[in-house]
């Protein structure tokens, strides 16, 4: 049986480690972002978010830069509006394109830049220009349906 | 002459006392937690009693249920070629639903016990009765600092339960599966959201710690004075702690979806 100071101790370590993989939980897995109000914010227009959500990933070159903050509707012309957030440090050109990808064939989607060759930046709450929306494998399924139809009729 | 009717109503009449003579218990004890003497010593003992001796157990498990969640998830993700949301899959169910309830069926079964056997002895040796004598109340005394300490201690331990875990399907996914690394902590972290899921998951824990806390203290409180008394109070505490566990856990994940 330990005696009251090494209980203290061994009671204190048990807390500590509680608390640190909490702590772990909440700012590693949990992602509760700290650098917030930090970051760069940035907004595109898409005709197509599929199933982009909240939270997903934005990379450049499949690295993990930011965050898609919010998706909205405009409401005048029904594009989307993706906001979202990139590490600030980052130093976009403004001909950055933005695409909606998925990771493998069920994997989740994600928002990819990619940079261009311009000397101007992007700046906090710019828009993205270019953009690729969410290919809808539905569609691309009609499509190719349609096309085979249309050449065994010829 | 008894008839079946009677029988109902001697039962029904039996739950609600129960129910009600629980209540009174689980009052008195959030009453010691507002009037003097604090015993911070009494806390930190039953903190080591019920958290770190509980720590092995809890880790050891956390452990083993992350590999084996690593590798039905991998089996079955694997037959579609999605083997990069193994670390959602597994993030996901761990911290809403695994973490919290299977550390507090274990807390149940290494701490719950001892609580409840502990206490049913303390009233088997009439050294509750003893208390009573030096005007000590057994309950601010004996059964506040065990109860409190077991609501406290279960988030820690339920966090430590799901990092092990969430280890122990990286090591199955990664090195030995042959999962990409870098995917793995990308669909885990970008699947769970701290308010939803991680808060969720703690709050989960701490409802189950007042749960077990307070029933484990109960039935040893309750136990009557003689051997077969403590070892019934004993499977009671566990069964009807358990059982507790499990139907909050439904009740919370109904209403909240947590």
């Amino acid at each position: 049986m330990p005696n009251s100071a090494q209980r203290d101790l061994l009671v204190g370590l048990f807390v500590l480690a509680g608390l640190v993989a909490i702590a772990y939980l909440s700012i590693q897995v949990g992602g509760a972002n700290y650098a917030g109000p930090g970051g760069l914010s940035l907004t595109a227009y898409f005709d197509e978010v599929g199933g982009l959500a909240e939270r997903a990933p934005v990379v450049v070159g499949g690295v993990k830069v930011g965050t898609v903050r919010r998706i909205d509707l405009d409401e005048e012309d029904f594009r989307a509006i993706v906001t979202l957030e990139v590490d600030d440090s980052l130093e976009l050109p403004d001909d950055t394109s933005a695409s909606i990808l998925t990771a493998g064939v069920l994997g989740d989607q994600y928002l990819s830049l990619e940079p261009g060759g311009s000397p101007d930046l992007l700046g906090n709450g710019d828009t993205i220009t270019y953009t690729q929306g969410a290919v809808v494998l539905e569609r691309l399924i009609g499509k190719l349906l349609t096309s085979f139809g249309s050449g065994d009729g010829e | 002459m008894t008839t079946p009717i009677h029988t109902l109503g001697q039962r029904s009449i039996g739950l609600i006392q129960g129910l009600g003579s629980f209540s009174l218990f689980g009052s008195r004890i959030l009453l010691c937690l507002f009037t003097p003497p604090f015993r911070p010593r009494r806390l930190l003992d039953e903190c080591f009693e019920g958290g770190f001796m509980s720590l092995a157990i809890v880790c050891t498990s956390g452990a083993a249920v992350g590999m084996v969640m690593g590798l039905q998830s991998f089996n079955a993700l694997s037959r579609f070629g999605a083997e990069e949301s193994m670390g959602s899959l597994v993030g996901l169910t761990l911290v809403r639903e695994l973490g919290p309830v299977l550390t507090a069926l274990l807390v149940i079964g290494r701490a719950g016990s001892a609580t409840a056997a502990g206490i049913g002895a303390m009233v088997a040796t009439q050294q509750l009765d003893g208390l009573r004598m030096l005007s000590i109340d057994p309950i601010h005394y004996v059964a506040a600092p065990k109860a409190v300490a077991l609501t406290l201690v279960m988030p820690l331990l339920s966090a430590l339960f799901i990092c092990f875990a969430l280890a122990g399907g990286y090591v199955i996914g990664v090195p030995v599966l042959g999962v990409d690394g870098g995917s793995y902590l990308t669909s885990l972290e970008s699947a769970l959201d701290f308010s939803d899921d991680i808060l969720g998951s703690l709050l989960k824990a701490f409802v189950f710690g007042i749960l077990v806390g307070l029933i484990a203290t109960y039935r040893g409180y309750t136990s009557e004075p003689n051997s077969e008394g403590v070892s019934r109070a004993t499977t009671g505490a566990v069964v009807q702690a358990s059982v507790a566990t499990l139907v909050v856990d439904y009740v919370i994940t109904a209403l909240w979806g947590i």
